[in-house]
């Protein structure tokens, strides 16, 4: 869980440095090489293998301990939740099934158009990512929705950051606000680039 | 002071149990919140009507026995303390004060607001202990221990396994008790010797037992009576981790002292 948490939040990142390329003045030209080296390098083919197991093993994983905890309590307090606890840790499951939601239009978007599975929006190329990405920000809605959900993934990271290195043990009264420290900032800037796309085509477009 | 209790009721671990609401007047702010609990009961044999049943013992707040989920926190809403030694004066006078017993699949009710904790004996039996034969008291300065690791492991050690980790957790995780009874024998010397083992043990058995798994909430070491820091959580993970990739395979023992 902690593990396949992690590699996903470097996974991220990765996926933030390419989509900040949207934002260059160059009509995607930057991204579009970026796009061709993503789609073609046989390291990241094998990599993609990974990735989707990664978040194979971080859901199934998470569903199945979420539900022996609901177990752990078949009566339910009648007056509960008053201990003082981190916010968004009590929240996982659910951020978790809207970050699971926003994946499954995101493949729906992207992922299963360059594979074949669903064609692409008319009058836009099967490999043209660019193209898609400046039509779906076109639509306000979706633009919004977006931005919305990241700030469900921020909430998200924001517990799991710290969380996962505490699962591995690797806890340090040295190093430990440091990585708490890390993680918030991560929570929030990650995010934040993601939804400053959108933001990006709503303002200037 | 007035208060109006609602009390959760239940015959036997297999009746079906239910709030039921008593008045008591006149308790004094300095009365803790288990002696508020006798005058009820003494009320209750005058009506003649069965008396609450809930666990206590030296209600001084050392053995772990009491309980008791008071307003949504383990132990009432003061800090730091069991509930034998919460005063009445934490509450406001004619306050609504709800009272349940501890909530998880592996502390089944008993009766009323008392549960059977001995799953958390189970786990100490599975590993919570150092094997030593007896034999001569060894000079107390044989074993050097760094001081930094005995303060640690004294402030594991002070769990009382009232269970009520178990009880704030969200998921009814019992990792706060374990880890904090693997830590203080793992920071010893004495520990160090069956560590891989007892690590691998204890964790077995809480799984085995039905409790939640730990989502790292922070929730029981805010309400743990001793508090008792999460940091004994990462500790155990590193050492179940260390245990189960860096153990070897069991050897069949040759017997013998």
């Amino acid at each position: 869980m902690a593990l396949a948490g992690l590699f996903l939040i470097t996974f991220l990142v990765v996926h933030l440095a390419i989509n900040l390329l949207l934002l260059s003045n160059d009509d995607g030209a930057a991204f579009k090489v970026a796009v061709e080296f993503m789609t073609t390098n046989p390291l990241v083919k094998i990599m993609e293998i990974f990735l989707m197991g990664g978040f194979a093993i971080h859901i199934v994983i998470g569903v199945f301990i979420q539900i022996q905890n609901w177990l752990a309590r078949p009566v339910r307090y009648k007056v509960a939740g008053y201990s003082h606890l981190s916010f968004f840790s009590k929240y996982m499951i659910h951020t978790g099934a809207i970050i699971f939601i926003f994946l499954c239009i995101h493949f729906t978007n992207f992922y299963f158009v360059k594979l074949g599975l669903v064609s692409p929006p008319a009058g836009v190329e099967k490999e043209d990512f660019y193209q898609m990405a400046n039509s779906l920000f076109a639509d306000r809605f979706y633009a919004v929705l977006y931005v919305v959900l990241m700030i469900f993934l921020g909430f998200h990271l924001h517990h799991a950051f710290q969380s996962a290195f505490q699962t591995l043990g690797l806890n340090h009264t040295k190093y430990t606000p440091f990585i708490k420290a890390a993680g918030t900032i991560y929570s929030v800037v990650v995010p934040l680039g993601f939804a400053s796309i959108p933001l990006f085509f709503i303002f200037t477009k | 002071m007035d208060f109006t209790l609602k009390i959760w009721r239940q015959k036997n671990a297999k009746a079906k149990g239910k709030f039921a609401t008593y008045k008591i007047n006149g308790i004094s702010d300095s009365s803790s919140f288990l002696e508020m609990l006798d005058v009820v009961n003494e009320q209750q044999v005058i009506k003649g009507e069965d008396p609450i049943v809930f666990d206590h013992d030296c209600r001084e707040g050392i053995c772990g026995a009491c309980s008791l989920y008071i307003n949504g926190r383990p132990h009432g809403p003061d800090d730091a303390v069991t509930t034998c030694q919460l005063h009445m004066r934490k509450f406001k006078d004619g306050d609504t004060i709800v009272i349940e017993p501890w909530r998880s699949k592996a502390f089944p009710v008993i009766r009323d607001l008392m549960v059977d904790r001995q799953a958390f004996d189970k786990i100490i039996q599975a590993g919570g202990f150092i094997s030593v034969n007896t034999g001569g008291i060894p000079d107390a300065n044989a074993i050097l221990i760094p001081k930094e690791n005995a303060d640690s492991s004294m402030d594991a050690a002070a769990c009382i396994g009232c269970g009520a980790c178990v009880a704030a957790c969200k998921n009814a995780s019992a990792m706060l008790f374990v880890a904090a009874k693997v830590s203080h024998l793992a920071l010893l010397p004495q520990g160090k010797a069956e560590a891989t083992r007892r690590v691998q043990a204890m964790v077995a058995k809480m799984d085995e037992l039905g409790f939640g798994n730990c989502t790292n909430t922070g929730a029981c070491e805010a309400e743990c009576p001793k508090e008792i820091s999460i940091d004994n959580i990462a500790r155990m993970n590193r050492e179940y981790l260390g245990a189960k990739i860096g153990a070897q395979k069991d050897k069949v023992s040759g017997g013998g002292f």
